[in-house]
């Protein structure tokens, strides 16, 4: 760059750039995601701190323990981390440029999340079901709205895992379409993170209240 | 048609909600329509559709989102200003038996509208208005890193905004003050739709305010030009830079808060509720724990256009950058360790309210250094008294005053005895207009030549700043003197006849700011029909010291044909002064992002959800949500987002500039 030989004291300070000045296409996406990313984790946050204040007011109603069933949930958290390796394979695959692979991968990850949600779904009609939805305690409200939170994400993490399929489907593996997939990347891996968080801080500790 | 069939078509709304029988509301509306009509009128005769259209509602350049947010911003001042007048009326007459003009559930929707409106309409957008303008330029940069996203976070401002208008003449706004305090604003005691349409509102401009900050965070962080390292950058974009962190940090507090709260309303959640484990408090915290960065999140780039003034019209260096940097990042941090000021009556001990009362005292600490360099600046400069410099001395003795009632509020047994008073009031209109409105006074008078290639008017902009001061005084001084006497705020009706006087005073005052504004009006349209006399071909019209001064005014799409290259503080200056020449030819090409109709249809949709949302109108909302997905999917099918604009067209622009230079000397 052209400022870089300015520091020998005889040379002419160089004001302008007469040549173009080029940021690399993109170059800005991966740091505003990750901004993006931790303005959501303050919103998980205020929902986990949320957890701390009323996961215990069970206001005379069902409690925790009584209502967690952990080997479901086991199952669950098992889908979700294994969606995270096989997000983590596509991404091998799409900087070895495999599309096809990366693409496997991907249909493998959608499978996985789609499982996660399947079984939270069941897991909220079921204690629905039971009468212990979110207006029964702010114990369920906070549950369901921190659970539901992450589940909500999931569901649009899905969404866009079908849009990036098609692109890349029909676009290849360009720059544009591979730093889309680093983007879900993070969110995928992100989620898996805080759901790491609700399964030790709800389900684990909730189930021995 | 069957009732089932009217209420899945209407929800809840229905002929009722029109508030056909209050004629103030009547008037309004009828003053408003006019108006709209007219305007709309007035557009489709010019034929300009198509022109705004295509080069400011689909823009993505930096420059004209800026002065949307503005005319946003000073549109909102309008109604927020009325509002204010209303009280203001209201409060002088309603003695000896009077109920005054406004019945109960009228004013009351109208101080929440004021802080509302005010807050996150006016103030908000004023100062994302100006950093969105002015940042870019300073660091060298062609645009902003997001470009797209920026137009989007600008509509969904405008969508919040539109909502909260609607609620003027669709139903009704909140009743609860302007923070919706739980369980007031929970469904047992706020069950219309007041509430949901503040939620809503808040919600959709609020996805544009976190949107617009982790743009404007990138930019600075990705897109400086070469040389500018961090200590070397404008100290305005050192403001934006911290301002727009804060709103990172913030605003998803709100955004949750207020979801939770909605879920409370919608699906019969129990956060805030006193019954089955719900805890109003947490509220009150969360809310404030938003709701104390906020304030620094307005008054910080004001702080960052009281330095560039203050530097520019004393003709020196700003004193102390170094300092001026720590201290707005030390008042960064410190403004999330302050939140529990706001309510030591809560009763959370001697402890915990020590704690906070000490914290917010320290805040004063990096605010004092700050007001402590801009008078060192001044001191032995060439101050030059041009109409900015006014407003930042204007601020710089009122800030003061604002600032100590706030260290007498800081201490928790004083606030016991001022906690919700209008000493209160007093004090936080005298940070956030003496500090927040007269910085965007100054910062619109600043900058002015820059957006637009001239001047504003000197005598209109001394009738409205005389005004505004003086207005601002005779208007709050009374109401210190009533809140020390421990008359609470929020009162439609007042007991005691001695009192009537300070609340007349404080009418003469609103009476007095509504000339400074008025003023202003007349001060833009008259600089705009003068505008040969006051026009400045340099782009420098001030002598300024950053790069924002060194394009044209107003700068070309591109803003600068070379990227320039930093080697000091006050680049421009530096330029300047070791006798730069701007290159002459030898342009090229210039890549640049393409304008796009996405942002304003996604806001758009996302308003129509939120109105069905608000009402209660199901497939509204299912459609509205539907649409905003779609669209966001086929926005992003759209790979060809940019263009290059030729030399030869650069090389056109640039020499008709360097032509009227040349003619000019």
């Amino acid at each position: 760059m052209a400022h870089s030989n300015l520091t020998a004291a005889d040379a002419a300070p160089v004001f302008w750039e007469t040549e173009p000045h080029h940021h690399a296409e993109g170059s800005s996406t991966m740091l505003g995601f990750w901004l993006y990313l931790m303005s959501d984790c303050l919103i998980f946050g205020i929902l986990f701190a949320s957890w701390g204040v009323y996961g215990r007011n069970f206001a005379g109603g069902p409690t925790s323990h009584e209502l967690f069933d952990l080997k479901l949930v086991a199952v669950n958290t098992a889908l979700l981390l294994l969606s995270s390796i096989t997000y983590g394979f596509a991404m091998i695959a799409v900087h070895a440029h495999r599309k096809a692979a990366a693409l496997r991968w991907l249909v493998v990850t959608l499978l996985f999340g789609l499982g996660f949600l399947g079984i939270e779904l069941f897991e909220f009609h079921h204690l629905i079901h039971e009468g212990a939805g979110p207006g029964r305690s702010a114990f369920l409200s906070s549950f369901f709205t921190l659970v539901g939170t992450h589940g909500l994400h999931v569901t649009f993490g899905s969404i866009w895992l079908v849009v990036l399929m098609v692109q890349v489907s029909a676009k290849g593996l360009i720059p544009a379409n591979v730093r889309r997939l680093e983007c879900l990347s993070l969110f995928w891996h992100f989620l898996d993170v805080v759901w790491i968080g609700v399964f030790t801080f709800v389900y684990l500790l909730g189930s021995m209240a | 048609m069957s009732d089932a069939l009217t209420k899945f078509i209407f929800g809840r709304l229905t002929l009722d909600a029109i508030p056909y029988h209050e004629p103030i509301l009547v008037a309004t509306f009828a003053a408003v329509a006019l108006g709209g009509i007219a305007l709309v009128g007035a557009i489709s005769y010019f034929k300009l559709w198509g022109y705004l259209w295509r080069e400011w509602f689909t823009t993505v350049d930096h420059k004209r989102i800026g002065i949307m947010y503005m005319v946003l911003g000073i549109v909102m001042l309008l109604r927020g200003f009325s509002d204010a007048v209303m009280m203001r009326i209201q409060q002088s007459i309603a003695f000896n038996g009077s109920e005054g003009y406004l019945p109960a559930e009228h004013y009351d929707q109208i101080f929440t509208a004021h802080g509302v409106i005010m807050i996150f309409f006016v103030a908000m957008p004023l100062v994302t208005g100006l950093m969105n303008y002015i940042m870019p330029l300073q660091i060298g940069a062609r645009d902003v890193s997001f470009p797209f996203l920026n137009n989007f976070s600008f509509w969904m401002t405008a969508a919040g905004a539109m909502l909260v208008m609607a609620s003027l003449f669709v139903g009704e706004f909140a009743r609860t003050g302007w923070l919706a305090m739980a369980p007031l604003s929970g469904l047992d005691f706020s069950p219309d739709v007041g509430v949901d349409y503040y939620i809503w509102s808040l919600q959709i401009a609020g996805v544009g305010t976190t949107l617009s900050a982790i743009n404007l965070i990138t930019t600075i962080v990705k897109l400086r030009a070469p040389g500018m390292t961090m200590m070397k950058m404008p100290i305005f974009c050192w403001a934006t830079l911290v301002t727009n962190v804060l709103i990172v940090a913030a605003f998803p507090v709100l955004t949750a808060v207020l979801a939770l709260l909605g879920l409370d309303r919608y699906l019969d959640t129990h956060f805030f509720t006193n019954t089955f484990g719900g805890n109003p408090m947490m509220y009150v915290n969360l809310i404030w724990i938003w709701g104390h960065p906020e304030v620094y999140i307005l008054v910080m780039p004001a702080f960052g256009v009281y330095s560039e003034v203050v530097s520019t019209f004393s003709g020196k260096r700003l004193f102390g950058y170094t300092s001026m940097v720590y201290a707005l990042i030390v008042i960064c941090i410190l403004s999330y360790l302050v939140w529990l000021h706001h309510f030591f009556t809560m009763g959370s001990g001697a402890t915990v309210n020590s704690f906070f009362g000490i914290t917010t005292m320290i805040i004063s600490i990096p605010t004092g250094a700050k007001i402590f360099n801009w008078l060192f600046t001044m001191y032995r400069g060439r101050i030059r008294y041009e109409l900015p410099m006014m407003w930042a001395v204007a601020f710089m003795l009122t800030f003061v005053i604002g600032g100590m009632t706030g260290v007498m509020l800081a201490i928790p047994p004083a606030d016991f005895v001022l906690h919700n008073s209008l000493f209160l009031v007093a004090h936080f209109h005298n940070v956030i207009i003496g500090g927040v409105v007269f910085g965007m006074f100054a910062g619109i008078n600043y900058w002015w030549p820059k957006a637009f290639g001239f001047k504003l008017d000197r005598k209109w902009g001394l009738v409205s700043f005389w005004s505004w001061v003086i207005g601002f005084w005779v208007a709050f001084a009374p109401i210190y003197v009533v809140g020390l006497m421990g008359i609470t705020r929020r009162l439609r009706t007042f007991d005691d006849p001695s009192l009537q006087i300070w609340f007349v005073i404080a009418g003469i005052g609103a009476a007095i700011i509504a000339v400074g504004i008025l003023a202003f009006l007349i001060q833009i349209v008259v600089s705009i029909k003068n505008r040969e006399a006051l026009k400045d071909v340099t782009g420098d019209p001030w002598n300024g010291r950053t790069l924002e001064w060194s394009t044209s005014s107003p700068p070309p799409d591109y803003n600068f044909a070379f990227t320039p290259v930093i080697h000091d503080l006050d680049a421009w200056a530096d330029m300047k002064k070791r006798g730069c020449e701007v290159p002459a030819a030898g342009w090229i090409d210039i890549h640049m992002p393409r304008n796009t109709a996405a942002g304003i249809i996604l806001a758009g949709l996302s308003a129509v959800a939120g109105f069905g949302l608000i009402w209660h109108i199901w497939w509204m909302v299912a459609g509205g949500m539907l649409g905003v997905i779609g669209t966001a999917i086929f926005h992003s099918f759209n790979y060809n987002r940019d263009y290059n604009i030729p030399a030869a067209e650069v090389a056109a622009t640039e020499t008709a500039r360097l032509d009227a230079l040349a003619a000019r000397a």
